[in-house]
């Protein structure tokens, strides 16, 4: 329908060149400023709806792919294009962003700043996911940090201004290794007589030494990964790097926290799978038992700091790190015996999960956050030893919050049960005991869960503060609880439609990282002279 | 010799000398088109002239024809192709980078000029002198940066410092200004005495003042070796230590930079702005050169020489940009914690000089830089002062235009400001996070520049590690200080009792404001245009 150039760009400018007729809009007519708003969040997710449609599964490369020159002195290109591990990613968050659109009429101040902040954040968002260039995708990157800055600093709760500094702080120190990496692999890509790129596919190429004079050396590859995965898993968060996410979740506005939990850690994992595995294959590698430790550690950790909480967004918030460890973990089991890949099936399973994990924690969690603010909205406390009986006062919400909360714990038949199964299992070829470890944490989860459920919705009476706000779900809220909870039993139910559009690139991605690593750093390595730059 | 008897000489003298210095007078026409604007101005404060035509049309129409003298000229260069032109037998020259720096210099007074009308700070009284000082300094700072021997430097940094003094302490009435005023006269007499020390002792081994003839005449020097044993090392290193202190009370840099925050404080926002932008340029422009021409000679001992500068530069620059970055962090006054940030912003670009002489010292060796490489620095440093032009003057004017209404410098009166006056800060903070370096914002792309010319140096020495992890450092340690006031202005509420500030986007000043603000957005956004023409002026030092 419409051109590769046209679409793509559309959907990253769009909420951008939306945000700029909010200019004139007059202050005090909110209600017009809102429907605006959720009618760009609508207008892009159509796009990315239309991308997905157009999408072809069958190919392994990037497609809609397409550059034009914006820097020539650093040849820097405007690249854009899609594969099938950005594809659901592009998609969620044109969804979350709509839902999050139509959750934000409890914002109340300052309309007119809140929706085009919001609607640049969209755009930061989707530049990442879109980019094919790293400049372009460090640029996109930090143009997300200033909106989400504010967002928090000026509509968060109380600790809003240590939360958002402390959020800026993190992201920009990460950006900041990412920054020197990028620099590194940029001079190192020099051929003999071409010049450097910063263009994602040529770089992991080079990566791959397919068909080229230079190569990354080993040394190279380990130090750039160390700066990325310190990049990404600040992001993602992994522990040690997530002590900013509880303070933001917390202190952000329900719809900012449903992004946050959505989109925004989802651009950690996708960091890990889009540039620093294909740019430094010997570094992943090299630390891939680390990197599941850490996974199954995130897991456990964060489970047991869940259960500690009595802030209800804080347990929510806890959750998230502890599902993105089932991310790191599937991300990482490449397991190597002899100097081989040894089972790349497994491994590939494990990349499959972590995407599909990403996928149903940006469903799951959104609701989740969304499902604290519908309450939080009414009686204006998060405490959960003063809930209780809310299943009886709002059987409708209960219900849907129930079905949320069931996803995120695992349940098979919804979509949290896939990604955390997979990756479980792919981490058994990879390390028996890590796999069991990592498997008890569904327990600890369901532990957390079931009581939060048990504390919040069950019981006799609701005896908290405010008891008279409790008023029934709204056709709005009603609109985006439903959104999720059928994404949630679908995706759990037909966990292939999301499969089938990864699979061809993922496992395309495998292939060639462990031939790479098989041929140059592996057993096979002795046979070839490998260039050390 | 008195002039009389010159004047007759030149007239008498040969056609091709006349020719020449046909030619140099008329290379050297925007300055002399500043200088008559100066005359001008005065004859017409002394005929009362200033009364009919406020003094500031003279000072913008003359700032305006110079910078279109330049203009034509950057045109011409690029048509006849030829890399550079001495001037004055020596004394100057005329080549793609001095162009790029006047035209840099007479925009950026232009600009001033309409800022001080805008804010209106020297009343109709004051307008002539003040708008002389102005021009005056600026006319030091064009000769710095065209300079191509020892005694045109130390003339070009007297005439840039002197009406500095005079226009710091150019509020009159103010305690704190004359304070400031003396403050910077003593620091930088002092200054200036040590480097002409140097200069003289420059002079003295090496029998030259020109430019030109340094890096040959050292050559010839130190044929047997550069050591510590060699007595004229030992000189040249001292000069070398001398000329740098001036350079570093210029620049601002650690630890000769006290002067700065003083003066800034007691300075109208507009001269600090004015400081910070064109002083530090023309200073830049002028160390580039300087330090280039000492170590012109390629291959042999001087390399030793260029790498010690190098690494010595990049010292500074560490803990130039790191002691500042500190240091403002608990600064209450917004024109106090500008000038730390300042001195910040001159030590990453100061990296990026010491990138360059790093890279100069391998030349020829293995490992040896191409060409693209050697230009990079310069391009980075020229790309990254041009957007610290337009970042720094907006973070000044919005200074400024907040003083006009409240009356106060102090961050905690810019309390929630943007509910006043949104325009006003957003621009602040677009300002400050480019200055912060963060993309899409021009300020970004500089710094990237300048890294990645001090990561190219890396493979020269070890220690450009250092420098670079120091940048990165500080480009975090940044964040707070500027988060600090987008935060005091856009998160804090608003006290009632605070006073009324107001600024719409159609009033001259707001549409000042948009403009420049704007420019930071756009070379964000459009690199090419002049990253080319930075590229074209760094090709002169090739």
């Amino acid at each position: 329908m419409f051109s590769s150039e046209f679409l793509l760009s559309m959907i990253v400018f769009l909420p951008a060149l939306w945000a700029i007729p909010l200019i004139w809009f007059d202050g005090q007519n909110k209600e017009s400023m809102r429907y605006w708003t959720v009618l760009g969040t609508a207008l892009t997710f159509v796009l990315s709806l239309q991308l997905w449609y157009s999408f072809d599964p069958s190919q392994a490369e990037m497609q809609h792919l397409f550059r034009y020159e914006w820097i020539p002195a650093w040849n820097v290109n405007f690249a854009l294009g899609v594969d099938g591990i950005s594809l659901p990613l592009v998609v969620l968050t044109g969804l979350v962003s709509l839902l999050a659109a139509l959750a934000s009429w409890s914002i109340d101040k300052h309309v007119k700043g809140y929706m085009m902040l919001f609607l640049l954040l969209e755009t930061g968002m989707m530049g990442v996911f879109l980019s094919v260039d790293f400049f372009l995708f460090y640029v996109f990157w930090e143009v997300m940090l200033l909106p989400m800055y504010f967002l928090i600093g000026v509509w968060g709760g109380p600790r809003r201004e240590y939360a958002a500094i402390k959020f800026f702080l993190y992201t920009l120190a990460g950006g900041v290794l990412m920054l020197i990496a990028m620099l590194m692999f940029y001079f190192n890509s020099f051929g003999p007589n071409g010049e450097g790129t910063f263009d994602l596919i040529e770089l992991a190429r080079i990566a791959a030494g397919k068909g080229t004079a230079v190569r990354f050396s080993e040394s190279l590859q380990l130090a750039a990964f160390i700066m990325l995965f310190i990049g990404f898993a600040i992001k993602l968060p992994s522990f040690p790097f997530h002590t900013w996410l509880p303070d933001a979740h917390v202190e952000a506005p329900t719809p900012i926290s449903m992004i946050l939990a959505g989109v925004l850690l989802k651009m950690g994992g996708y960091g890990i799978i889009r540039i620093a595995m294909p740019l430094c294959p010997y570094g992943a590698q090299y630390a891939a038992y680390f990197l599941v430790a850490l996974g199954v550690f995130s897991i456990i950790y964060g489970a047991f700091a869940a259960m500690a909480q009595t802030d209800f967004k804080r347990l929510v918030a806890y959750s998230s790190v502890s599902h993105m460890g089932y991310v790191l973990l599937g991300l990482a089991v490449w397991k190597i015996s002899e100097g081989k890949t040894a089972g790349a099936d497994y491994w590939a399973m494990g990349i499959n999960a972590a995407m599909f994990q990403m996928i149903a924690h940006g469903i799951s969690s959104t609701g989740m956050f969304f499902m604290v603010g519908v309450l939080y909205d009414r009686v204006h406390h998060r405490d959960l030893n003063k809930f209780g009986g809310i299943a009886q006062l709002m059987p409708e919400y209960a219900g849907l919050a129930a079905v949320i909360f069931f996803a995120g714990l695992g349940l098979p038949g919804l979509c949290g049960f896939v990604g955390e199964i997979f990756s479980v299992l792919s981490c058994w070829n990879f390390d028996p005991t890590l796999a069991i470890i990592a498997a008890s944490g569904v327990i600890l989860t369901a532990g957390y869960i079931l009581w939060t459920m048990q504390r919040v919705y069950l019981g006799p009476e609701y005896k908290g503060p405010h008891p008279e706000g409790i008023t029934p779900f709204t056709a709005r809220e009603k609109t985006v609880a439903y959104t999720l909870v059928v994404l949630a039993v679908l995706l759990g139910v037909f966990p292939n439609y999301l499969f089938s559009r990864m699979d061809k690139s993922i496992s395309g991605m495998v292939q060639s990282m462990s031939h790479t690593y098989d041929t140059h750093h592996g057993a096979g390595a002795n046979m070839e002279t490998t260039q050390v730059r | 010799m008195d002039f009389k008897s010159l004047f007759v000489q030149f007239l008498s003298g040969s056609d091709s000398l006349q020719a020449a210095t046909g030619r140099s007078l008329w290379l050297f026409l925007p300055e002399l088109i500043l200088c008559g604007s100066i005359v001008l101005m005065l004859l017409a404060r002394l005929t009362s002239g200033d009364k009919l035509i406020p003094t500031h049309w003279f000072a913008l129409l003359g700032s305006l024809s110079a910078f279109v003298m330049v203009m034509f000229q950057f045109w011409q260069l690029g048509i006849n192709n030829e890399p550079y032109t001495v001037l004055f037998t020596g004394l100057a020259v005329h080549d793609m980078f001095s162009v790029f720096f006047r035209g840099f210099l007479l925009f950026f007074l232009v600009f001033v000029i309409a800022l001080t009308v805008l804010s209106g700070i020297p009343d109709q009284e004051d307008a002539p002198d003040f708008y002389t000082l102005l021009c005056g300094a600026v006319v030091g700072m064009l000769v710095m940066s065209s300079a191509n021997h020892l005694l045109m430097l130390f003339l070009g940094i007297e005439m840039a410092s002197v009406p500095s003094y005079a226009l710091t302490g150019f509020l009159k009435g103010r305690r704190q200004s004359s304070e400031a005023s003396l403050k910077f006269v003593v620091y930088g007499a002092g200054a200036a005495g040590v480097m002409l020390f140097g200069i003289s002792l420059l002079a003295g081994v090496t029998g030259t003042a020109e430019f030109g003839e340094l890096g040959t005449r050292m050559q010839a020097i130190f044929s047997s070796g550069f050591g510590a044993s060699h007595p004229a090392a030992r000189i040249v290193l001292l000069a070398m230590l001398l000329i740098a202190v001036g350079f570093a009370f210029k620049l601002s840099l650690v630890p000769f930079h006290f002067w700065c925050p003083d003066a800034f404080q007691g300075a109208s926002a507009e001269i600090a702005g004015f400081l910070s932008i064109a002083s530090k340029a023309a200073a830049f422009a002028l160390l580039l050169r300087f330090s280039l021409a000492v170590t012109s000679f390629q291959g042999g001992v001087i390399q030793g020489l260029s790498l010690m500068m190098g690494l010595g530069l990049g010292t500074l620059a560490v803990v130039t940009a790191t002691f500042g970055n500190l240091a403002a962090y608990s600064q209450t006054n917004a024109k106090r914690m500008l000038a730390y940030s300042t001195i910040a912003h001159a030590g990453y670009m100061l990296m990026a000089v010491s990138a360059l002489l790093v890279l100069r010292s391998a030349i020829g060796g293995t490992g040896s830089p191409t060409a693209e490489q050697m230009g990079r620095p310069v391009e980075g440093l020229l790309y990254y002062l041009a957007v610290y032009m337009f970042m720094n003057l907006g973070a000044f004017t919005i200074v400024a235009l907040i003083r006009n209404q409240t009356f106060s410098e102090e961050l905690d009166d810019y309390k929630g400001l943007v509910h006043q006056s949104p325009i006003l800060a957003v621009c602040m903070a677009i300002c400050l996070f480019s200055l912060v370096g963060l993309p899409p914002l021009g300020g970004f792309y500089g710094k990237f520049f300048i890294f990645g010319a001090v990561f190219d140096a890396t493979k020269v020495h070890w220690f450009m590690w250092v420098v670079l992890a120091a940048g990165g450092l500080n480009t975090v340690l940044s964040l707070f200080y500027y988060l600090r006031v987008a935060k005091i202005m856009c998160i804090d509420t608003r006290p009632a009792d605070a006073r009324q500030v107001t600024l719409t986007a159609g009033s001259p000043s707001g549409m000042y404001l948009l403009l420049v603000t704007g420019m930071v957005l756009y070379l964000g956004v459009f690199i090419s245009p002049l990253s080319r023409v930075a590229q074209r002026a760094a090709e002169a030092f090739l």
